[in-house]
């Protein structure tokens, strides 16, 4: 049965960030209203980190899998990738390599000056 | 071969054995989910079965990608402490690698000519999947777009981020993580958990937060530049 109440967690806390969706209109993932409403609830106590860890690991490492049909909708839009192929695949790596560094050089300058 | 468990069974198959064999060989680059993709698209078009017939069974498997996002708040809440104790450098980082992300996509796909809805498409592409799909499809961008560039973002992320770190200089070990979760997601996330658990760790909260940053601000930002 523990499994079944910590997917009635996770569910709950998912229709929780559907209802507020709905009922507001905002463009906002309900998934990650979802989330933090977990978050929440387990800093609050509501609810056992000892006993939903393991449902929501479970889930987490395999959150790659589920994502394997979207992936192959790609099939789909062939013909705009084809036809963008180049702007795609620059703005793609041009954009990561700058996240790592900003990402990474922020965090060092504003540590640097909070501790020295 | 129209029957859409038959393709289910093979969906859980190729993932299995995509994933065994990344393990035998070490390679990054045989990333399972790229595999499993290329290698299901192939034998849909060899064997002239639609995506829609596909779909029949692959939407169960898709539905579990919200309640994976959710399951997300528990390694969150596990972070809450050493969120709070670097609060600012970590906020701050997260920030600007969210919006830089996002802007700096947007630019230059606009300069190379993309279209507003390719354009859309891409800008959460440093954002894990699930989170990316929602943002797309929300914004009205194409979600399959967004689920075929995340991948090789997050690829690329574990194939050159170290690489890229060493060049530019960062050394602490927060820094790193967080970096190659921000960037490059759970596949970032990964590479950086088989160098150090620490960055692995990082790498998570860098991926939570700006999967929140990224929902909260890729309409703004995109409203602004005059792509939505």
């Amino acid at each position: 049965m523990g499994t079944i109440l910590q997917l009635a967690i996770i569910f709950a806390c998912l229709a929780v960030g559907e209802a507020v969706v709905m009922l507001t209109g905002i463009k906002f993932p309900s998934s990650i209203i979802g989330m933090l409403l977990l978050c929440t609830l387990l800093k609050l106590g509501v609810v056992k980190y000892e006993k939903i860890k393991g449902v929501a690991n479970t889930l987490i490492s395999n959150m790659g899998f589920f994502f394997i049909p979207p992936g192959i909708a790609i099939m789909l839009y062939f013909d705009i990738i084809k036809a963008q192929f180049f702007p795609i695949i620059t703005a793609a790596f041009i954009s990561t390599i700058i996240v790592i560094v900003v990402t990474g050089w922020v965090y060092q300058l504003s540590n640097r000056k909070k501790n020295g | 071969m129209d029957n859409p468990i038959v393709w289910l069974a093979i969906t859980f198959a190729f993932y299995y054995v995509a994933g065994l064999l990344r393990k035998r060989t070490g390679w990054v680059v045989l990333n399972p989910i790229l595999i499993t993709i290329i290698v299901i698209i192939c034998l849909l078009k060899l064997s002239d079965v639609t995506y829609d017939t596909y779909q029949e069974g692959g939407k169960y498997i898709e539905f579990w990608l919200k309640p994976a996002i959710v399951a997300l708040g528990v390694p969150l809440y596990k972070h809450l402490n050493s969120i709070k104790e670097h609060f600012i450098p970590i906020f701050l980082s997260q920030l600007a690698g969210s919006l830089v992300g996002i802007v700096s996509v947007a630019a230059i796909a606009d300069v190379l000519g993309a279209t507003n809805e390719v354009i859309i498409s891409l800008a959460p592409k440093s954002v894990t999947t699930p989170i990316a799909i929602e943002i797309s499809s929300t914004l009205g961008g194409i979600p399959s777009l967004t689920a075929a560039v995340v991948v090789p973002v997050g690829i690329l992320g574990a194939v050159l981020g170290y690489k890229t770190m060493e060049l530019a200089r960062l050394k602490d070990d927060i820094s790193k993580g967080l970096s190659m979760g921000t960037a490059s997601h759970a596949v970032g996330t990964a590479a950086s958990m088989e160098i150090n658990p620490i960055h692995g760790a990082y790498a998570t909260l860098g991926l939570i937060l700006n999967g929140i940053l990224t929902s909260l601000f890729a309409p703004f930002v995109l409203r602004i530049m005059g792509y939505l």
